[in-house]
C-alpha cells in the first residue's frame, strides 16, 4: 500500500512539474491542479495509513485515526480550489489581452 | 487575555467585508471606511507596540483551546513592530490611492483591507498552518491588487506572480505535512520543543522540511534564484500597491527570522542552525544581483524594484550572522528601508504624471512642473536610501557595519554593502540628473496637472520618517536590541505559549 501511494504521488508530482514547465497557460494551469492534488493527497496521508479506525472516541478501541490531517486537507482543498478558479480566469484574461496563450505573452510564430 | 491583539486582524476584515457591500455606492464612503479602518489599526498597533515593550510576550488563545491544540496569536516585540510598520505604510498608501488609483476598477478598497489583514495575521500567528492560511489571504488579495487597473504588461507580470506563488503555496504545504507527520504538532512553540527531542533517524526528513520551508520564504522575500518575479511585478503595478508591497517582501524576512531562530535555531537538536550556512551567501548574491539590475535599469520604477531587492539582500545578509547585535541593527534598518523604498515608488509615480512623453523612463523630456516639490522628494528619498548622512539610511547602515565586524564573513559583508551603496548612489544620481536637469525645452502645448498637497502628503510623510528615525535613534535602537534579545532567546517565546516546563526542556537541550 505504501509503495502504491508513494508511486502515485511521485507520478502526479512529476506530471505536474512537467506540465508546469510548458509554455502554454492551459497546460500550466493543469500542472498547478495536478500539483495541488498531489499535495492534498500527501497532507491527507501524513495521518498515517490505517484502515477501519474510529474517528471519534469509542469505548472498545485504543487507537484512533488522526483527525487533524483531515481538517488540514479540507482547508487546503478549499484554498486550492479558489486559487485554481482565479488562475483560470486570469489565464483567460491574459489570453485575451496579450492575444496569445504563451505564458510570456510572446506572439505566435507564423509558419 | 488581551483582546486588542486581534484588533489588527478583525478590523480590516470587517472593513473589507463592508467595502464589498458598498462597492456599487459612492467611492467616497469606501474611502472613508478604508481610511478610518487603517487609521484605527495604526492607533491599535501603536498601543500594541507600547504593550510589547513594557510587558512580556502576550498570547491570545483563540476560542480558549489551550495550546498546543488550539490556534494562538502571539504578540512579541518583533510582531508588534512589523504590525506598526504595515499599518502606518498601509494608511499612507491608501491616502495616495484615494487620489486616483482606486477609480480604475472596483473592489480596490476591499482587497486593500484584506491585504492588511493577511499581512498582520502572518505577523501575529503562532501556528505554522495558520501562517500558511494568512499567507494565502495575503496572496489572494495581492493578486487582485497587482492586477488592479490592468494593462498588458501588468497582466503578464501578474500571471507570472500568481503561478509562482501558487507553486510556492503547494511547496509550503509539503513542508508543513512533513513537519506534522514527524513531530505531530503545528504550534510553532511546540514544534520548537519537539524538535529538540527529535530522534536522529528523522534528521534527514526534518532538515529537508526545514529547507523546503526556507525556499518558500525565500520566494516571498525574493532571494536570488527566486527573485525574478519581483522587478516586473512591482515595476508594472500601480504605485500605491507597489509601495504597500514594500512590506510584503518583509513578510518573508519576518518568517525566516521567526522560524529559523525559534524552530531550527541553536537548540533544535538534529536540525540545529539549519540555514546558517545558506542564508548569508544567498542574501549577498541577491544584493549583488540587485545592484546589477540597478545599473541596467532604464526606468525609475524598475530601479525602485531593484532597490527593494537590494534592501532584502542587505537585511538577510545581516540577519544571516544570527548574532544578537547584528539582528538588532537589522531591526533598525528594516523600518527605514521599508518606508524609503515605498516613498520612492510614490515619488516615481508623481514624476510620471508630470513628464508627458518619457514618464518614469530615463530619457530626456520636458521639465516636471513642480520642480521644487518633486526634486526635494526625490533627493531626500534617494539620500536616505543610499545611506548618506544625515538621514536614517546612514545611521542604520553604520550600525549594521559596526555590529557585523567580529563575524568571520565581515569582509564580504562590508565590501558588498558598501559597493551596493556606491552603486545605488551612482544610479540614483544619474536618474535624478536625467529627470531634473537634462530637460528638453518646454512645450506650452503639454501642460501636466499640478500635484495637490494631499497627493504629495504620503510621500512627504514617508520621507519625514527618515529624520525621525535618526532623532529617536536612542529609544529605537534600545527597542531593537530588546527585540533581538527576545528573538535570539526562543525559550521566552515557548514559555509564553506553553508554560515554564516546556521552556526548561528547550533550555536543557541547548546546554546538553
Amino acid at each position: 500500500m505504501e509503495l502504491l501511494i508513494s508511486a502515485c504521488l511521485g507520478v502526479m508530482i512529476a506530471c505536474g512539474v512537467y506540465l508546469l514547465l510548458r509554455a502554454r497557460t492551459f497546460s500550466v494551469v493543469l500542472g498547478l491542479i495536478l500539483m495541488s492534488f498531489a499535495v492534498n493527497f500527501f497532507l491527507f496521508i501524513t495521518g498515517r495509513l490505517h484502515t477501519d479506525l474510529p474517528a471519534i472516541i469509542s469505548p472498545d478501541r485504543s487507537i484512533y485515526a488522526d483527525p487533524l490531517p483531515q481538517a488540514l486537507v479540507l482547508t487546503a482543498i478549499v484554498i486550492g480550489f479558489a486559487m485554481t478558479a482565479f488562475v483560470v480566469v486570469l489565464a483567460l484574461r491574459a489570453g485575451r489581452e496579450l492575444e496569445t496563450d504563451h505564458v510570456d505573452g510572446k506572439p505566435e510564430k507564423t509558419q | 487575555m488581551n483582546h486588542l491583539i486581534l484588533g489588527p486582524l478583525l478590523l480590516p476584515l470587517l472593513a473589507g467585508a463592508l467595502s464589498v457591500l458598498l462597492v456599487n455606492q459612492s467611492l467616497f464612503r469606501q474611502r472613508l471606511l478604508g481610511l478610518t479602518s487603517c487609521l484605527a489599526v495604526t492607533v491599535m498597533s501603536t498601543a500594541l507596540i507600547y504593550q510589547s515593550a513594557t510587558e512580556p510576550i502576550q498570547v491570545y488563545v483563540l476560542g480558549d483551546w489551550r495550546p498546543p491544540f488550539g490556534i494562538v496569536m502571539v504578540l512579541d516585540r518583533l510582531s508588534a513592530m512589523m504590525i506598526l510598520i504595515t499599518s502606518l505604510l498601509a494608511f499612507l498608501c491608501l491616502i495616495y490611492a484615494a487620489q486616483e488609483t482606486d477609480r480604475q476598477g472596483k473592489n480596490f478598497h476591499a482587497l486593500f483591507q484584506f491585504q492588511i489583514m493577511g499581512i498582520n495575521g502572518a505577523f501575529l500567528t503562532g501556528d505554522i498552518f495558520n501562517l500558511f492560511v494568512f499567507f494565502e489571504v495575503m496572496l489572494l488579495s495581492s493578486y487582485g491588487l497587482i492586477l488592479h487597473g490592468a494593462g498588458r504588461y501588468r497582466t503578464r507580470a501578474g500571471l507570472h506572480y500568481v503561478i509562482l506563488n501558487l507553486v510556492g503555496s503547494s511547496i509550503f504545504l509539503v513542508a508543513v505535512g512533513v513537519l506534522y507527520g514527524l513531530l505531530g504538532t503545528l504550534n510553532m512553540a511546540d514544534l520548537a520543543v519537539r524538535m529538540t527531542h527529535a530522534p536522529a533517524e528523522n534528521a534527514a526528513l526534518l532538515k529537508a522540511a526545514g529547507l523546503i520551508l526556507f525556499s518558500v520564504f525565500a520566494l516571498k522575500a525574493a532571494l536570488l534564484p527566486l527573485c525574478f518575479w519581483l522587478p516586473s511585478a512591482y515595476g508594472f503595478t500601480s504605485a500605491p500597491v507597489a509601495a504597500l508591497f514594500a512590506v510584503m517582501t518583509k513578510v518573508g524576512v519576518y518568517a525566516i527570522l521567526r522560524i529559523y531562530t525559534l524552530i531550527f535555531g541553536d537548540g533544535a537538536g538534529v536540525a540545529a542552525n539549519l540555514i546558517t550556512p545558506w542564508l548569508m551567501p544567498i542574501a549577498l548574491t541577491t544584493l549583488v544581483a540587485g545592484a546589477i539590475g540597478l545599473v541596467a535599469g532604464t526606468d525609475l520604477r524598475q530601479i525602485s524594484s531593484y532597490l527593494v531587492l537590494m534592501s532584502v539582500g542587505t537585511l538577510l545578509a545581516v540577519i544571516g550572522t544570527f548574532d544578537m547585535a547584528a539582528i538588532a541593527a537589522a531591526m533598525v534598518y528594516l523600518p527605514h528601508t521599508t518606508f524609503m523604498t515605498a516613498g520612492m515608488f510614490l515619488t516615481a509615480d508623481m514624476i510620471d504624471r508630470q513628464r508627458p512623453d518619457a514618464g518614469t523612463g530615463l530619457t530626456p523630456d520636458q521639465p516636471v512642473r513642480q520642480k521644487t516639490l518633486l526634486g526635494f522628494l526625490f533627493l531626500g528619498t534617494a539620500v536616505s536610501i543610499v545611506g548618506l548622512p544625515p538621514l536614517s539610511g546612514f545611521t542604520a547602515k553604520v550600525m549594521m557595519l559596526m555590529t557585523v565586524q567580529s563575524h568571520s564573513a565581515a569582509p564580504w559583508l562590508w565590501a558588498l554593502m558598501l559597493a551596493g551603496g556606491l552603486i545605488s548612489l551612482i544610479v540614483l544620481g544619474r536618474a535624478g540628473t536625467i529627470i531634473f536637469w537634462k530637460t528638453l525645452p518646454e512645450n506650452p502645448l503639454h501642460t501636466s496637472r499640478a500635484i495637490s498637497f494631499v497627493h504629495a502628503f504620503p510621500a512627504l510623510t514617508l520621507l519625514s520618517i527618515s529624520p525621525l528615525l535618526v532623532l529617536l535613534g536612542g529609544p529605537i535602537s534600545e527597542f531593537a536590541y530588546a527585540t533581538a534579545d527576545q528573538i535570539t532567546r526562543p525559550a521566552q517565546y515557548v514559555e509564553a505559549v506553553l508554560g515554564l516546563d516546556n521552556a526548561v526542556l528547550l533550555l536543557q537541550s541547548k546546554g546538553g
